[in-house]
């Protein structure tokens, strides 16, 4: 799992390692066990059973009162850090992103700049079947699209999702998080990139969503907030330009 | 007469050859007719997972397209839960609950062969969906609206099917709670009842509980295809996710159903093969009892991105984290009954511990998956698949191909090949690792579950994947292979079968004649 690039991607890979380690030793414990078991009570070395031995309340109420006390060891920083996802209060820019069959909208509330994201030509040839194209000679195969959305790093963002026909899910793993994007609804969550890490980011659909549920890629760029804030300028001014022509 | 009076008009035995499998209403005919439908439909869902494999085993599309990969995984889930786990363990339970509890038959056996029927025929009608415009179903085996309601001509006959195969669980489970209810051979309490009935008993209820629940749920999907109802649209002032609700609340019994058998099924085994009664018997009823509580309480943990409000997010993170704690019951008594037992490693033996380690391994991803902030990232991502195919396929699976090894000489009469039974086991048990363990690395690393084509730095671990799907599928000729010879065939089984022995079953001659216990045994 990919560490990521925003508080909350780095809260969850912390919680995903705890748990795996917690998994790890649970897991040495009782393979141990059963390894020893087999081991050493084999009938081939002449192992004899012991018939008496039928159930022994103390160590029964241990193995069921230790795994209890594991969990709630487990439960406390889960429910710390999921509280903290769940926050969207305080947020400095909305952007919208709506999921069609098969491409992404994306719309910054406020400002009527908005535009389609869809996977990019030279994918999207590869893709078809027995194109003859080597995927592995595409730049980004399948991680690629025409317009990217472009987010300030260092900024508290509110995503508000939807969908037009059937159910998507927005999913950037550098982000930590994934959200249903279901018709009809609209669901929240935040990201925030941290502001050292601007760069490009990737993800896709997970939600399936029909024949071309896996050529429905994201990509995030994040840039600075004054270059971004210049980027948005530059669109709203197009948009604008665009709205006087028609 | 009185002194012959086992050889009354029973004597002449079951009709021969097709007219026997139509009519009968043999327990043990009929559980024979689940395990040998069972068997064709793990073959043919286990060719829609190679044609998966197939196209996923490099970048790029090369066999088949987007819209049919689509159908191959929803079918593949279909077949393989509804037409090869679930109809095993009904096999399983026919053959063995009553010569378990020491009754003559199933308490209600004509309808027991209407539920086989019953299932068969939903199988040919689902199965037809692969002839009709538009092909099979192809919007998950969870058919989420509104991408279901897509499906082409498809869609009733998907959806009668599943209503059929639910009324033949219904009436299974209904027969088997009957059964056990009614007709245990005196002397045989319900705490001296084997560990398998006593899972099968418990899985009926979740059947009954369930399977109406579901049955509401596709009827909805079905007359908002065709009446516009909108239960799941928006627009009309319905809501999506309320099927997902549905869904899940049937869903997630719906993995216990399948999983409490095969716990019951490694119960009996480990214990014959340690030779050594089981340990913590009333304590394993119990877990069984809460696993099967709880897993009415959890089912949104299915849906942990929907959007749900935090209360709920935190219930049912809470509730699924609580799973573990009976699960972790079961794991430790059946260490402890291996404790100072007198182990031996014949196959059946091998399949359960394979079981023992595999299905603990789902266990701890599952346990990970409880966790929401973590499970947004592994959601709807290889992870998950690598975690319930972890479940059902070294877990349910490999119990129930324990079972098979098990009771096959109590069947047939014939000793297998055990060479070839031990073959069958360690290629299984090596290809299904090569096949499922590299997925947890391809969810971590971002691929999401159900796509025909991946972005190129998935590549090596789908190889892998694919190659040890390949060894997997090929290894279950074997399996089959084995099974025909020891019907045809082999050493003659004693009663016993094994040297150490409990429960009925093994005080009946192998084969099992005809007609069992149609004078009670007495049970200590």
């Amino acid at each position: 799992m990919p560490e990521g690039v925003s508080v909350l991607s780095r809260e969850i890979y912390g919680m995903h390692m705890i748990m795996l380690w917690i998994c790890t030793i649970i897991a040495v414990v009782t393979f141990g066990a059963m390894i020893y078991a087999m081991v050493r009570f084999r009938k081939s070395k002449g192992a004899v059973a012991d018939p008496k031995m039928l159930h022994n309340a103390r160590l029964e109420a241990a193995w069921t009162i230790v795994p209890v006390l594991i969990l709630v060891g487990m439960a406390i920083p889960s429910v710390e850090k999921l509280i903290k996802i769940e926050d969207t209060s305080g947020s400095e820019l909305t952007i919208k992103a709506t999921g069609h069959q098969w491409y992404w909208q994306y719309e910054y509330l406020g400002t009527g700049v908005s535009f389609y994201s869809r996977i990019a030509r030279d994918s999207d040839l590869a893709r078809q079947k027995r194109s003859g194209i080597d995927p592995e000679g595409v730049d980004n195969y399948l991680l690629d699209v025409d317009k990217p959305l472009v987010v300030p790093t260092g900024t508290k963002i509110r995503m508000l999702l939807t969908a037009n026909d059937v159910i998507h899910a927005w999913w950037v793993p550098d982000f930590g998080m994934k959200r249903d994007a279901i018709p009809g609804f609209i669901n929240e969550m935040w990201i925030s990139v941290d502001p050292d890490k601007p760069g490009t980011y990737r993800g896709q659909c997970a939600e399936l969503c029909g024949a071309d549920h896996g050529f429905m890629p994201i990509v995030v760029i994040a840039k600075p907030r004054a270059e971004f804030d210049a980027w948005l300028e530059g669109q709203r001014a197009a948009a604008t330009a665009l709205a006087a022509t028609e | 007469m009185a002194h012959a009076g086992h050889h009354d008009d029973h004597a002449h035995g079951p009709p021969k050859g097709i007219v026997r499998w139509l009519t009968t209403t043999n327990h043990k005919d009929i559980g024979t007719m689940y395990l040998v439908f069972s068997l064709a439909m793990f073959l043919l869902g286990g060719l829609f997972a190679f044609v998966v494999r197939a196209e996923l085993f490099q970048p790029g599309l090369q066999l088949v397209d987007p819209a049919f990969f689509n159908q191959m995984t929803t079918m593949h889930a279909l077949v393989m839960v509804f037409g090869a786990v679930m109809p095993a363990t009904v096999g399983l339970a026919n053959w063995m609950i009553p010569m378990q509890i020491g009754a003559a038959d199933m308490a209600l056996p004509r309808m027991n062969l209407f539920s086989f029927w019953l299932l068969f025929f939903a199988f040919m009608l689902l199965l037809a969906t692969f002839f009709v415009p538009g092909g099979a179903p192809a919007a998950g085996w969870t058919l989420y609206p509104p991408l279901v309601l897509q499906t082409g001509e498809a869609f009733p006959m998907a959806i009668f099917a599943i209503h059929l195969m639910g009324a033949s669980s219904i009436m299974g489970a209904i027969n088997v709670i009957v059964t056990i209810v009614n007709m245990r051979a005196p002397g045989m309490t319900l705490l001296k009842m084997p560990l398998f009935s006593w899972s099968w008993l418990i899985t009926a209820y979740l059947l009954i509980a369930v399977m109406p629940v579901f049955a509401g749920g596709v009827t909805m999907l079905l007359t908002d295809y065709f009446f516009q109802t909108s239960f799941f649209n928006a627009a009309g002032g319905g809501d999506p996710v309320l099927y997902q609700h549905v869904f899940w609340f049937f869903g997630h019994p719906e993995v216990y159903i399948m999983i409490l058998p095969a716990f019951g099924i490694v119960s009996e085994v480990i214990s014959t093969f340690s030779r050594k009664p089981i340990f913590g018997y009333e304590a394993m009823v119990y877990a069984i009892a809460s696993i099967a509580f709880l897993s009415f309480i959890v089912w949104a943990h299915h849906m942990f991105t929907v959007g749900m409000p935090l209360a709920g997010q935190l219930f049912f993170t809470l509730s699924t984290m609580l799973i573990a704690v009976p699960t972790g019951v079961k794991v430790f008594n059946w260490t402890a009954t291996m404790w100072r037992g007198s182990i031996s490693f014949e196959p059946p033996m091998l399949f359960s511990l394979a079981f023992l380690f595999l299905f603990t391994i789902g266990g701890f991803s599952g346990l990970m998956m409880a966790i929401v902030p973590s499970d947004f990232q592994y959601h709807d991502t290889y992870f998950i698949v690598a975690h319930f195919h972890y479940v059902l396929v070294p877990g349910a699976v490999f119990a129930i191909m324990s079972a098979v090894y098990y009771w096959l000489p109590k069947w047939t009469g014939h000793m297998y090949d055990m060479a070839l039974a031990k073959w069958h086991f360690w290629l299984s048990a090596i290809f299904v690792n090569v096949l499922f363990f590299p997925q947890h690395f391809l969810g971590l690393a971002g691929m999401p579950r159900r796509i025909p084509d991946y972005a190129t730095q998935f590549t090596e671990w789908n190889m892998v994947s694919s190659i040890g799907a390949f060894g997997f599928g090929l290894s279950q000729i074997l399996f089959v292979w084995l099974i025909v010879k020891c019907v045809r065939g082999g050493e003659r089984a004693t009663a016993g079968v094994w040297d150490y022995q409990h429960g009925l079953e093994w005080t009946v001659p192998s084969p099992a004649p005809y007609h069992t216990f149609e004078k009670a045994p007495e049970v200590r």
